[in-house]
């Protein structure tokens, strides 16, 4: 059996380069992508705990994230559309004009 | 049959007119106006009357009605009590009657006065003001404690007031000017210094006696202190003075005839003025303790009646003559009461009430007749022109003149006025007149006795020289060729006060003394005793007197501007007579101007320039401005509290400018600082 430590590892890994996709890519379909990498480090996180000890409650947890992200994800992409169709760049340094 | 408890009513008859005219008057016919009063004063009289009748079925038993409690402080305890006994409502029939009467007078009276003023509307004020004057006295009258005789006394003096600055506007001839509101002044602070007098009495009175009702007074004085009583009747004696018009406070009754005439005759000669008397009468228990007392009141009432009488030879307004006549008849009646003779003063009050109204409201008929003859006069010159600017005294002796002819009636009662005053037998004046004369000789009051036998001498010659003046001879002026008889609602009363001043004297008949019968029940009184010599003394002076006004103005009678042929004779005295031995002028000299000059150094030093100039300006705005302005405004406000929150709002501005270079626009520099904000967070919870 795997050890738990090699999937938070990976989870881990996984998540730092989700973050640094957040961080450094300018492109917003990118920059979900590394949100949903992101988020399914922590789903990855919650199923190794869950078989490690277990108990469902993780289970549960991922299916919730699992649900929140499709919807995030719709909801992320029809912005990206609407802001598209106004400015005709999906940019994200040039969505800066509701700066102070 | 008891009427006594219809007591209150007196009071309130007039002043149930009073409030008509007051409410309804606005709407009222000029004629309803003054029946309305006149009814109110009637049924007054017809209350006194049925009060009179149950008082005599009673044997004259002094009876008394409460309507209410009033003042009931610590020891003092003084209610409205009404007091029917016979001397009030001997007042209360003479107060009534005769006001009634003038009331009467005063509706046709009033129409023609406010016709020559041109303002009627003034008619219904005047019955208002009328008909509350009823109502003083009558609480005067039947007051049965000082206190409320006071409520009284103030209240006839505060109608005395308004009416004798009726027109205040005007002088007496009609001309803007202040004469008559200053003449009504001087009228209330005169009084106002007897009242001083009378207050004080009152105040002594219950500290010395414990009460202020008329009995419990009484009853209390013979066990006081001799010097308390003394002092309590001169200090009412100086109310007596005001009041009455009496030296040395008699000045603001000649002064009061720039009234209307109504007012002279029920106010200044009938009624009001006979209050002081009236007080003396009602204090009698108190006046008879303390002789002395007595002996100032008596001389002070016999040197008013021979100074006043002087004075009235030399005056030529006729209604000036009897406002100083009524002077020296008040001057009989206090030394009448102030010798103890309580009854003969008040016969005197009664009678004099009768014929002295009788005199002016006659003069008041002459001096309309004179009007209605210049009006007549101006119409007949075409427009007025030239007349207008003449200044016409329809008050004048000299401007009058044959009058007879032109108004018989009038001068028909005025004779009988004028011979009942001047004390010819059978007329009422003669008796009364009589027997305060006979009482003084009596009693060995002989200065008194003297002085009041000049007096009358005095009286029958100004009286003479009057009816000389105005009815004799040939008019000096054409409004008196011109002159109209007044009509019959101003002689009908007329007629009645003639028919009293006529037959008054049965009231207390030598021998008969109903008069003292029925005072008997209240006051301590003699029955005044007939002394031949003394009623032959005084006839033979009083024809003697009409004789000497004949020889100067009969005869020959006075021309247009010729001067008076008394001035030959007399000379200066006549010019003192004239001038009222300058009285006026040295009251003026004495008190007056030294009052004015203490005001004006009040007004201008002490409160112009220390108060207002001094205190307020410098001291207390100076440094009210100098607290706002500087310490408050440019210290406290401005440099403190602005200065603090000013200083808020610049350092949010502050930090919100420097705050705001965050915001920079980059979605991902915004994930970095919420990643490293998660770093912080979680770097504390593991390090924790």
């Amino acid at each position: 059996m795997v050890p738990v430590t090699y999937y938070i590892t990976l989870s881990a890994v996984l998540f730092t380069i989700g973050a640094l996709g957040v961080l450094i890519r300018r492109n917003p379909l990118i920059m979900f992508m590394s949100i949903e990498l992101m988020l399914n480090a922590a789903n990855l996180a919650f199923v190794a705990f869950t078989r490690t000890f277990t108990v469902l409650n993780g289970q549960i947890f991922v299916f919730f994230i699992i649900a929140v992200a499709a919807a995030e994800v719709a909801v992320g992409l029809a912005l990206i559309v609407a802001i598209f169709r106004t400015r005709h760049s999906i940019n994200v340094d040039e969505m800066n004009f509701l700066k102070g | 049959m008891n009427f006594l408890f219809l007591a209150p009513w007196v009071v309130f008859f007039p002043l149930l007119g009073l409030l008509t005219n007051l409410i309804f008057g606005g709407r009222m016919r000029e004629r309803l106006i003054g029946w309305t009063a006149s009814a109110a004063s009637g049924f007054a009289f017809v209350v006194s009357v049925l009060l009179a009748w149950s008082l005599w079925a009673n044997h004259g038993e002094a009876a008394s009605w409460t309507i209410g409690e009033w003042i009931h402080v610590g020891r003092l305890a003084v209610d409205w009590t009404f007091r029917v006994d016979s001397l009030s409502t001997t007042m209360m029939l003479v107060v009534s009657g005769v006001g009634t009467l003038i009331h009467v007078y005063a509706i046709g009276y009033m129409h023609e006065d406010v016709r020559f003023k041109h303002d009627p509307g003034r008619y219904r004020r005047f019955f208002v003001f009328f008909n509350l004057f009823i109502l003083a006295m009558m609480i005067l009258v039947s007051a049965d404690s000082y206190l409320m005789l006071f409520v009284g006394w103030e209240g006839v003096g505060l109608c005395s007031f308004l009416l004798i600055g009726f027109w205040y506007e005007m002088d007496t001839l009609g001309r803007p000017s202040w004469a008559n509101s200053d003449a009504a002044k001087k009228a209330f602070i005169t009084n106002r210094i007897g009242d001083f007098g009378f207050l004080i009495a009152a105040f002594v009175m219950f500290w010395a006696l414990g009460s202020l009702q008329f009995d419990a007074v009484f009853a209390a004085a013979p066990t006081a202190s001799r010097a308390m009583i003394v002092m309590i009747t001169l200090l009412m004696l100086v109310g007596v003075a005001g009041k009455s018009a009496q030296i040395p406070l008699y000045v603001w009754l000649p002064d009061a005839m720039a009234g209307p005439t109504p007012v002279s005759a029920l106010i200044h000669a009938a009624t009001m003025v006979t209050a002081g008397v009236y007080l003396v009468a009602r204090s009698a228990p108190l006046y008879t303790l303390v002789p002395e007392a007595q002996f100032v009141v008596a001389m002070i009432g016999a040197l008013t009646a021979l100074f006043a009488a002087t004075i009235a030879v030399g005056q030529y307004d006729i209604k000036k003559v009897l406002a100083y006549s009524t002077i020296s008849q008040l001057g009989f009646m206090v030394a009448g009461v102030g010798m103890g003779a309580f009854v003969a003063g008040m016969f005197h009050l009664v009678t004099h009430a009768f014929f002295k109204a009788l005199l002016f409201l006659s003069a008041g008929s002459v001096i309309l007749g004179l009007e209605r003859g210049h009006h007549a006069m101006a119409e007949h010159a075409g427009h007025a022109g030239e007349h207008s600017k003449e200044v016409f005294d329809p008050g004048d002796m000299r401007n009058m003149g044959g009058l007879r002819k032109t108004m018989p009636t009038t001068f028909w009662l005025y004779v009988v006025g004028t011979l009942a005053l001047a004390g010819i037998f059978p007329f009422a004046g003669f008796w009364s007149k009589d027997e305060i004369l006979a009482d003084a000789f009596l009693e060995g009051y002989t200065a008194v006795y003297w002085l009041l036998t000049v007096a009358a001498f005095f009286t029958a010659f100004y009286m003479g020289r009057q009816i000389w003046m105005v009815f004799f001879g040939k008019a000096r002026h054409d409004a008196a060729a011109q002159a109209v008889e007044s009509p019959r609602i101003i002689t009908t009363p007329l007629m009645v006060l003639a028919g009293l001043s006529l037959v008054g004297g049965v009231l207390n008949l030598p021998g008969v003394h109903r008069l003292t019968e029925w005072l008997e029940h209240t006051i301590e009184v003699h029955a005044g005793e007939f002394v031949l010599s003394v009623a032959l003394i005084s006839t033979v002076l009083a024809v003697a007197a009409i004789g000497l006004s004949w020889l100067l103005y009969g005869r020959k009678p006075l021309r247009k501007n010729q001067a008076d042929p008394l001035r030959g004779w007399l000379g200066p005295i006549f010019s003192g007579m004239e001038h009222k031995w300058y009285v006026d002028e040295g009251y003026r000299a004495l008190f007056v101007n030294p009052y004015i000059a203490a005001a004006r150094f009040l007004a201008n030093v002490v409160d112009g320039r220390f108060w207002h100039d001094w205190f307020h300006d410098k001291v207390l705005a100076g440094t009210y401005s100098w607290l706002s302005t500087v310490a408050l405004n440019r210290y406290a406000d401005q440099r403190g509290i602005d200065a603090f929150f000013n200083g808020l709002g610049e350092a949010t501005r502050r930090a919100s400018g420097s705050l705001r270079r965050i915001q920079n626009g980059f979605v991902r520099s915004y994930a970095l600082s919420v990643l490293l904000g998660v770093v912080l967070i979680l770097g504390y919870l593991l390090i924790k």
